[in-house]
């Protein structure tokens, strides 16, 4: 259940901010979210989100798009409208397929690189027109922000998060906002 | 600090003396067919056990067509026609391309079968000569692309590779022998691998005339071969020995003195321009003139991919060794993984340029180009297409998992399904030139393979185990310590 009061720690530094995610960490705190201007080598990690499966989904892409340029391309040149280019005219998709694997590789890229942007998006919950979820615009410029929930431990976390360099600590209610 | 252990050392001589028997096997088993009588004997049995002739039917229908007038005579006779009329399809020259061929063969039977016969028998005498230098030539292409990925680390300022820099120059310390040694074999195998450097081909009185040969004489003739491979060579060898010189040097230098990297970093740039010209021209020169009359214009990048695969290969495979050893402790999983992303990215590209110079060659169809990948693929096919799968979708599909490129064993799984690979590959670039469809992988070729490999692990633990593991006075050393992806 995610918690409607949180507790935010802002960090003006990445290496302060990857030491004080192993501190929370190692206080068995559960970190909600970090947010920083720029990808932090190590955070995912430290934070201990698990890994990515996009290279998977990816991979399945490309296999789809392998699939579509095979499937086109035997219906376009073999099948629907035979043609005899470079007085090739075998109507076999093997004996021709060395001219089709350049258009079989661009469609698995195409696939692959399109529609795992496309997922990557849609798993991060952002679509057009979504208003941002950033809790503090300076996250965009040289401030990197730690989010955890309070479940009645506002203290324990206070003084903690004041222990590990934070520069500023927040309690934010959520359901105000 | 390495110490070059004896198992290790009796291994390597355990290989070169089995290489060696290998090797005088297959010159012994060669030159059984001294003469031309020896050789007819040999394709009338092969013909009567109707082996020979027969798998070749898919040719005969390829092949040109002035044999038709042929098609009449005794089934004996067409069995030996059939692969001659192959064997000038397949380009191989040692009897240049007769214009007045259909003469010949209506006019003259008797004649046709002697020289059928000795067209063979040139094929059989080539074969081994051949088998050495595809061996010499793929273990000298190891050496010649880890000095190249070194000099790329320098050139480039890399922070991760720095650990792995005496692997790389204990390798390198193979070039120099194992290039001489190829260019010996280029020249004391008279004309069984170089055909061009047969002067009845530049002789316009010789019945063996060839206009092309002779039209390119001015680049192709022996003695301007030798002095370029000697250039070739003394300019790598330079590069390698300086550049070893100041690595070295770094090491004892006082705290905050770069001199010796920075002149490394020099030296490195100059050397990689140097090099992609001379790799260019080398592999016109020891490998796409043994087809005097074919040429491609990527050729040289299609070498230099495959070098850089084989060589990072071999960095990885002997890191790793070195690691199990417990004498690389500071090399991490990281490091591996680098090297096998790089298995894999160079293993891409070596299959772009395979393909672009297959793709453009196939469709453009021009007879004098595609005769080429016809050999390969009709008298070749087995390991032509076995290569792709080897070079390409076996590193695409193992490599791709990032996790499986940071598991040493199936890095050297890989590894080696990769190297046989590309020993196939430079194969198939030698082979069909010199011995065309009498090719095996027999004792010449695997003695050849066992006796480089024997030489070359001698040579390259031998330099390795002559410095400290760690070039701890480069100034990226930390960095590559701390190494984590």
């Amino acid at each position: 259940m995610e918690a409607s009061k949180v507790i935010h720690a802002i960090y003006n530094d990445d290496d302060v901010l990857m030491n004080a995610v192993k501190k929370v960490k190692a206080a068995k705190h559960h970190i909600d979210e970090v947010y920083t201007p720029f990808p932090v080598h190590g955070l995912d990690k430290a934070m201990g989100l698990e890994p990515t499966r996009l290279a998977i989904a990816s991979f399945m892409y490309g296999c789809v798009g392998l699939t579509v340029a095979f499937l086109m391309m035997n219906f376009i040149m073999i099948e629907d409208w035979p043609q005899d280019i470079g007085g090739k005219p075998s109507f076999s998709y093997l004996e021709n397929m060395p001219a089709f694997v350049p258009i079989m590789f661009e469609l698995t890229v195409f696939f692959a690189a399109h529609l795992m942007v496309i997922t990557f998006y849609l798993r991060s919950k952002m679509w057009p027109f979504k208003k941002a979820e950033n809790p503090d615009p300076r996250t965009t410029d040289d401030h990197f922000l730690m989010e955890i929930g309070i479940h009645g431990n506002e203290k324990e976390l206070h003084n903690l998060l004041a222990e590990t360099g934070a520069v500023e600590i927040n309690i934010v209610d959520k359901a105000h906002h | 600090m390495y110490t070059f252990s004896n198992r290790l050392k009796i291994s390597a001589v355990i290989l070169i003396v089995l290489g060696l028997i290998g090797i005088a096997k297959g010159f012994k088993d060669a030159h059984h067919y001294e003469t031309v009588e020896d050789v007819k004997t040999m394709l009338a049995e092969e013909a009567s056990h109707g082996g020979h002739g027969e798998s070749h039917d898919t040719v005969a229908v390829h092949a040109t067509e002035t044999h038709d007038n042929h098609a009449s005579d005794n089934d004996h006779h067409d069995g030996e026609h059939i692969e001659d009329s192959h064997a000038e399809a397949s380009h191989h020259v040692d009897k240049p391309l007769h214009a007045d061929e259909a003469d010949h063969h209506s006019i003259d039977v008797g004649h046709h079968g002697d020289e059928h016969a000795e067209h063979v028998m040139h094929q059989l005498h080539n074969r081994p000569w051949s088998a050495l230098y595809v061996a010499a030539f793929f273990f000298m292409m190891i050496a010649l692309g880890a000095l190249v990925f070194y000099a790329l680390q320098y050139a480039a300022q890399a922070g991760w590779s720095p650990l792995l820099f005496r692997v790389m120059e204990g390798i390198t310390y193979y070039l120099l022998p194992g290039a001489l040694i190829v260019v010996a074999i280029a020249f004391f195998s008279g004309y069984h691998i170089f055909v061009w450097m047969n002067p009845d081909m530049i002789n316009p009185e010789s019945a063996d005339y060839d206009k092309l040969v002779a039209g390119k004489s001015a680049w192709l003739n022996k003695p301007w071969f030798i002095i370029r491979a000697l250039i070739f060579i003394t300019g790598w060898s330079l590069y390698r020995y300086f550049s070893r010189k100041f690595s070295i040097a770094q090491d004892e230098a006082e705290p905050g003195d770069k001199r010796n990297f920075k002149k490394n970093f020099r030296i490195s740039a100059a050397f990689l321009v140097f090099f992609i010209y001379t790799e260019s021209m080398m592999s016109w020169d020891w490998i796409m003139s043994v087809d005097p009359h074919w040429f491609s214009t990527l050729f040289g990048w299609y070498v230099l991919a495959g070098m850089m695969v084989c060589a990072i290969t071999v960095i990885a495979m002997i890191t790793i060794y070195l690691k199990s050893k417990g004498l690389l402790p500071k090399v991490n999983d990281s490091h591996i993984h680098d090297l096998a992303k790089f298995m894999f990215g160079f293993s891409i590209f070596w299959t772009y340029l395979w393909f672009s110079q297959f793709m453009l060659i196939w469709y453009s169809n021009i007879p004098e180009e595609v005769t080429y990948f016809v050999t390969r693929i009709e008298d070749y096919n087995l390991p032509f297409f076995g290569m792709i799968v080897m070079n390409f979708i076996f590193p695409l599909l193992l490599l791709m998992n990032s996790d499986y490129k940071r598991i040493s064993w199936f890095v050297i799984m890989a590894g080696i399904v990769i190297l046989g690979g590309h020993y196939i590959d430079i194969f198939n670039m030698i082979m069909p030139a010199t011995v065309g469809d009498r090719w095996y992988i027999g004792a010449p070729e695997i003695g050849s393979i066992l006796l480089f490999a024997g030489l070359f692990l001698l040579i390259v633990f031998y330099a390795i185990s002559k410095q400290s593991l760690t070039a701890k006075g480069n100034p990226f050393i930390k960095e590559s310590e701390n190494f984590h992806y």
